[in-house]
């Protein structure tokens, strides 16, 4: 009697052993983590290639290769951006946007650019000796940025002066020329040749990042008239080089300082 | 839950009452996922030249593909993110304006990606139009795009259930103004990740009850002369229920991921992997169903 009673008793917890079973297993169970490992894989040379991957990129680089390749200039030699306030490559960059970018303002809204002031990091590049391509261009200037053009007072020209020799950087500059005289101030202003004049207003061509106030240009903050002639400045290189057989060493000075 | 403890202590009471079995061998599943991750590719399709000064003869999409093949075949329960800034670095994104970026990725099968500040440069509408290329989804949990073209097809979270493994996934992009142009974001609005942040571990954690839930970032990793500005580093101390971090936009090249307490002191992994495709990120998370398994604690190898 006993004996079967301690049985039956074992019979029926094994049964519920089995439903509880089954109850678990039906539901999602509740994952612990147990353990975690992290690297890094540097993606080498000696890593086989995904041969599908590479017939897929294949026409798309083809295409562009091609395109950049094509020889759109020529430089008799290596344009650099060495210099205390002009660069070869700041000239040409500056003077190419006052070229390229007059005839759309002109068109759009009757008026010209006097003056064109970028940045010297914004220039990626040299120019090397020898053919110059598409290729060229993006690689001195890989960035979107547009042109703009800023309707500034005279009060921020010389804003835009004193942050010139302020910053002592050859920030390259177009249609300004000035002397840093002995007491650090700007004199001898010349704008498209003619004399500065403090209550004139001037028209002043930067790239969209500049405008905003990029590399704390903030005089352009300031200014009156904006107008976003969404010209990639990277486009008036291209066209530049197309327009030009061999890209001119342009060393004049624009920016003297007095001994 | 609470019936669900229940059933493990009675279980285990039953087991010690009379048949000597372990109810363990029975219960306990092992499982296991590996999470790949990229970040900041910036169109970088092709390996660097082998005469480049930095990363020579490093990355390739070709070469990262078949890694990534690879290890799928050792693990099937994979999942393959990116932490934004897909667009902008090289020729393929000027001429084709993200289209091939965003095809190689859904051939490598990538699962989730969030925005980068990047990914707006050809303008939100630029971004829209190269999203029918993508056979991944996006998330950002603090961007809101309610007033643009976007609304509806940037998911604030998502839910991936891998082998009976539930992973939340959300994401989180850095603030727009002052770093990309109104124009490009339009009515974009930024809010503090933060808070978000919380609000997405809480909800996929407690309400969903995933198993894993991970936050992918652009907010960058830590920002040295900005200590307020809110990074990786600062959003896993100030958070908790977010188990891994997969960050961007500062291009930390991590030798391995940084291993740091929460909020109530539980270890978050943050990890980022450089840029420009130069590396692929792994991070394996082995799980356990059996509480008394981990007796001894979780360990981490890094």
């Amino acid at each position: 009697m006993v004996k079967l009673k301690n049985y039956n008793v074992s019979v029926s917890y094994f049964v519920l052993f089995l439903t509880f079973l089954a109850t678990v297993s039906c539901k999602q169970q509740k994952l612990f983590v147990s353990r975690i490992e992290g690297k890094e894989i540097g993606i080498v040379k000696e890593q086989p290639q995904d041969t599908t991957i590479e017939a897929f990129i294949k026409p798309y680089r083809d295409h562009i290769d091609q395109d950049l390749s094509a020889v759109l200039a020529t430089a008799p030699q290596t344009l650099d951006k060495n210099g205390q306030w002009q660069t070869t490559m700041g000239n040409l960059f500056s003077d190419a946007v006052m070229l390229k970018g007059n005839p759309i303002f002109l068109s759009r809204e009757k008026k010209s650019m006097d003056i064109v002031l970028l940045n010297f990091g914004g220039i990626r590049s040299i120019i090397p000796q020898g053919d110059v391509t598409a290729r060229t261009a993006y690689e001195i200037m890989p960035f979107e940025n547009s042109l703009v053009v800023i309707a500034l007072k005279g009060e921020q020209i010389i804003e835009m002066l004193d942050y010139i020799i302020t910053e002592k950087k050859a920030h390259p500059i177009s249609g300004l020329t000035f002397t840093i005289g002995k007491d650090n101030k700007p004199k001898d202003i010349l704008i498209q040749g003619k004399p500065f004049l403090p209550s004139q207003i001037y028209y002043v061509g930067t790239n969209d990042y500049l405008a905003n106030g990029g590399d704390n240009m903030n005089f352009f903050k300031k200014g009156i008239y904006k107008f976003d002639l969404e010209y990639k400045l990277r486009n008036i290189l291209i066209d530049y080089f197309k327009d030009v057989d061999v890209v001119p060493i342009i060393s004049d000075i624009r920016i003297n300082v007095e001994k | 839950m609470k019936r669900r403890e229940f059933i493990e202590k009675t279980a285990a009471t039953t087991a010690l009452v009379g048949l000597g079995l372990s109810m363990s061998s029975f219960k306990s599943a092992s499982k296991h996922l590996t999470i790949l991750h990229t970040n900041d590719v910036h169109s970088y399709i092709d390996p660097f030249p082998p005469t480049h000064p930095k990363n020579p003869s490093m990355g390739g999409v070709a070469r990262r593909a078949a890694l990534i093949e690879s290890i799928r075949k050792e693990n099937p329960n994979v999942l393959l993110l990116d932490a934004g800034d897909i667009f902008q670095g090289t020729p393929y994104f000027n001429y084709y304006g993200g289209e091939l970026e965003f095809k190689l990725m859904s051939l490598m099968k990538y699962d989730l990606a969030t925005m980068g500040n990047h990914d707006f440069d050809n303008g939100i509408d630029g971004f829209h139009a190269q999203l029918p290329h993508a056979k991944f989804d996006f998330v950002s949990s603090n961007y809101d795009f309610r007033n643009t073209v976007l609304n509806g097809l940037v998911l604030p979270y998502k839910i991936f259930n891998k082998d009976g493994i539930k992973v939340g996934i959300f994401g989180l992009g850095i603030a727009l103004e002052g770093l990309v142009d109104k124009k490009n974001y339009k009515e974009t609005i930024y809010n503090d990740p933060v808070g978000v942040a919380q609000d997405m571990a809480r909800l996929l954690k407690h309400e969903q009850k995933c198993d894993l839930v991970i936050c992918l970032s652009h907010i960058g990793y830590q920002y040295k002369n900005e200590p307020d500005k809110i990074c990786d580093v600062k959003l896993a101390a100030l958070t908790q229920d977010i188990d891994l971090i997969i960050g961007g936009h500062t291009h930390t090249f991590l030798d391995k991921p940084t291993v740091l307490k929460n909020a109530v002191g539980q270890d978050v992994l943050v990890n980022q992997v450089g840029c420009y495709g130069v590396n692929l990120g792994r991070v394996d998370f082995y799980f356990e169903s059996d509480k008394e398994k981990l007796a001894q604690g979780k360990s981490i190898v890094v």
